[in-house]
């Protein structure tokens, strides 16, 4: 089975299952802290409606969070099976930063996730309520250490090499490595907007269908006032990324613009074919100078190419090139829609505008591609080093032979195609029962609170 | 201070996986034993039961293996990086096995006609699970072949009658654990069904016992040295003479119908297995050459997550136990879900 490449296979099978599992997180995240707010209107506001709906997504989120979970695991496990090298030769650093997350977000997240999904009638109000909130910190800390772990894969530091292995020396500096901070804020961020967008196209199509148009109302609004701010505060938080990455991986950056050559002024490149062996780009359309402006914050700022670099040592282009224009083209997109509701919110049309509605559903799946955009311009950016500039991928691999991994590879396909195609199943049919739920004649009102006479 | 920390803290953490795994053992083997026993189960609003008793709790249960995957990762880098590529298939089965259990547990209740599907990817997934740990035991047993810190041995070293002998073992532990929940937690039918159940695994569990302790020491010089050597011989009779005595109380619980004694002697049952291992193998995390000084993380990772681990892990068991006590009492038909 010499022909079986197990690098390639190995890069494909953890690309394969990482990208299937990270749009459970992308979505939970958000959805699970959305599920926490409602929880507490619902609790101070007394109002059933917060309730309902709660109870409507709390099985989205279920079915969600389950396949979350079950990919994630894969995942934890990879690292060994797959790239025992770099197990062996990180481990040290790695290990901690996923046993700390297994320790203060996985098992917190399961010990809370039993109450809040089938507690209700067995807990206090409270402490139900708590569960939501618990839930949702525990994703948010789970989401600290796992990117803590890939940013200091991307930009390492606090350690010394002994005979080629990792030691910790500081555990603050890797910890808070300096990528960290920015791809943290761009993750959550990316996050809330995927969950935001998936909620305000299923309370638009609720609106549309004229099914339960008093969830929909509360769905979109709760959506759009996330929207409204969140998406244009995404593109600072990812300019400030992407200096970052300017700083510490030029290499990727270079690649991710399409630019060849060190130059002051360097051009803004809109589109390209970059060619690897010709080192040129193909059938480009570049605006002069503002490449340096957007990098550097000045007109004649000085920009490093890919030939600043080795050829055994520059990532492969034309990916980087073009999931980094995916990326940032589905950010435009999400901010025009943050203007646009911004605009209908002022002029209150919002729930009556059936274009926008229409709009804002086609735009329910915009936050996965963007984080799925997003991740492949980061990893296929870091390449060709697993543990940038100290270990390169192709050392790190298994001394597994390739027919394995071909086997394991297509297994993962095929069962990740089942349970998705199902879970998309599922989750469709949930929300249509949910649309389908008679909507009562007069809200039950029932203040115990002064709170809730003042609604 | 730093030498002494060098030889303590690899015990401390091999103490920790051990308990950290063993306590996945325990606890996701009741939920699994569930999905061996769950096709063969005496009505489909048995298996809804069967499958509401864990519902709340199996994602918790399954993340002690998680932990035992990362602390190993933390602690013993070498023996995380050359025990699994060693595993690799079996590893890979078993995953796929706990994906298709997990999923089952969402997808089931959501199923109008298609419930069928994930009763079978609930039964299936779980014996795909619990046959790979099986087979991932005996293969430990058996031990790895490493030349220079690297897995040297092929794709399918782990396939030996042995490690299948060990599945097989693995499948009858779980299910008599699993048993034993039911008596615990239901009532009625599916209580007296589960005691018949109880005995039938009871006698393979008590067979399969007694072959792996005996065919053990038989392939194995070290382990056999470890205990028949004086004054070994003495020190670890007293595990044997107890396992003995619990497999007697066992027997004695499900004939007088007890509800409590069965799980909890079933988990004896596990722990003095387990500590017939631990006897066997120590101080090797690799068996047969690597120890755990050897296979360790410096005392810089060690001590860093023994730091967080002291503090935190009384919690973890403490919102652990609050949440079987939220779900305590038994689970009767006809409860409703989500």
């Amino acid at each position: 089975m010499e022909s079986l490449d197990p690098v390639l296979l190995s890069r494909l099978q953890f690309g394969f299952t990482i990208s299937f599992h990270i749009l459970f997180p992308a979505f939970t995240i958000g959805l699970a802290a959305w599920i926490a707010v409602l929880e507490l209107l619902w609790w101070l506001r007394d109002r059933a409606i917060y309730g309902e709906i709660s109870r409507l997504w709390t099985k989205v989120f279920a079915v969600s969070f389950g396949m979350g979970v079950v990919s994630g695991i894969v995942l934890s496990y990879e690292f060994g099976t797959n790239w025992s090298v770099l197990s062996e030769r990180a481990g040290n650093i790695l290990g901690p930063l996923l046993s700390y997350e297994v320790l203060t977000a996985f098992f917190l997240e399961a010990g809370f996730i039993g109450v809040m999904l089938f507690g209700r009638d067995r807990v206090p109000r409270p402490v139900h309520v708590l569960s939501a909130c618990v839930v949702a910190l525990g994703t948010l800390i789970s989401a600290f250490w796992i990117l803590s772990a890939n940013s200091w894969m991307q930009t390492p530091q606090g350690y010394v090499l002994q005979d080629g292995v990792f030691h910790p020396v500081d555990w603050s500096a890797i910890v808070f490595n300096p990528s960290f901070p920015y791809r943290f804020m761009h993750m959550v961020a990316a996050a809330f907007l995927t969950t935001a967008f998936v909620v305000g196209g299923i309370g638009a199509w609720y609106l549309l269908a004229g099914r339960r148009a008093d969830h929909g109302r509360i769905m979109v609004g709760m959506a759009v006032s996330i929207i409204v701010w969140l998406a244009p505060l995404q593109l600072i938080l990812g300019d400030m990324h992407g200096l970052n990455v300017r700083d510490h991986q030029p290499a990727k950056l270079a690649a991710m613009e399409g630019h060849w050559e060190t130059q002051r002024g360097a051009p803004l490149i809109l589109m390209a074919w970059p060619d690897m062996a010709a080192e040129t780009n193909h059938l480009e359309l570049a605006i002069p100078r503002i490449g340096s402006l957007i990098l550097t914050h000045s007109w004649d700022g000085e920009v490093t190419g890919l030939k600043a670099f080795a050829p055994q040592d520059r990532p492969y282009a034309p990916i980087v090139f073009w999931s980094f224009r995916l990326m940032v083209g589905v950010g435009m997109l999400m901010i025009l829609v943050a203007g646009l509701s911004a605009w209908l919110l002022l002029r209150k049309r919002l729930f009556d505008s059936r274009w926008f509605l229409r709009l804002l559903m086609l735009c329910s799946p915009l936050g996965f591609v963007a984080v799925l955009a997003g991740w492949v311009t980061a990893e296929v950016g870091r390449q060709p080093w697993v543990v940038y500039g100290v270990l390169r991928t192709t050392d790190a691999v298994s001394p597994v032979p390739g027919g394995s991994v071909a086997a394991s590879l297509a297994l993962f396909v095929l069962v990740y195609g089942v349970i998705f195609g199902a879970g998309l199943y599922y989750i469709a049919k949930v929300i249509r029962q949910g649309s389908a739920a008679s909507q009562p004649e007069q809200e039950p009102m029932a203040p115990r609170r002064p709170m809730a006479a003042a609604d | 201070m730093q030498d002494y920390l060098v030889i303590i803290l690899p015990l401390i953490w091999a103490v920790v996986i051990a308990f950290g795994i063993f306590v996945y053992v325990l606890l996701d083997g009741f939920d699994l034993g569930l999905g061996l026993l769950f096709l063969a189960a005496p009505s489909h609003a048995a298996r809804d039961t069967m499958m509401r008793s864990v519902a709340p709790v199996w994602d918790g249960n399954e993340t002690w293996l998680v932990l035992g995957g990362a602390a190993l990762f933390a602690a013993f880098p070498l023996a995380y990086a050359v025990i699994l590529p060693a595993l690799y298939l079996p590893l890979v089965l078993m995953l796929v096995g706990l994906i298709l259990r997990g999923v089952a547990f969402e997808f089931r209740f959501k199923a109008d006609t298609s419930r069928f599907l994930w009763d079978w990817a609930f039964a299936g997934g779980s014996l795909l699970a619990t046959s790979m740990q099986g087979i991932a035991l005996g293969a430990f047993i058996q031990g790895f072949a490493v030349v220079d810190r690297h897995y040297a041995g092929g794709a399918f070293d782990w396939l030996t009658p042995f490690a299948i002998l060990t599945a097989f073992a693995l499948i009858a532990g779980y299910t008599l654990l699993a048993c034993g929940w039911l008596i615990m937690k239901t009532e009625g039918a599916l209580r007296d069904w589960a005691f018949v159940q109880a005995e039938r695994a009871l006698v393979g569990v008590v067979g399969f016992i007694l072959v792996v302790s005996l065919w053990t020491p038989l392939q194995n010089a070290t382990v056999a040295a470890r205990w028949f050597d004086w004054p070994n011989i003495i020190m670890f009779s007293p595990v044997p003479a107890v396992t003995a005595a619990a497999v007697v109380a066992l027997s004695y619980a499900l004939r007088r119908r007890r509800v409590h004694l069965p799980f909890l002697l079933t988990a004896a049952l596990f722990v003095l297995s387990y500590t017939g291992i631990a006897i066997s193998f120590f101080p090797y995390i690799i068996p047969p050459d690597i120890t755990i000084w050897q296979a360790a993380s410096p005392p810089e990772t060690q001590s860093f997550l023994l730091v967080g681990l002291v503090p935190i892990l009384p919690v973890i068991l403490g919102y652990t136990a609050w949440n079987y006590y939220v779900f305590r009492g038994r689970v009767r038909e006809g409860d409703g879900y989500h």
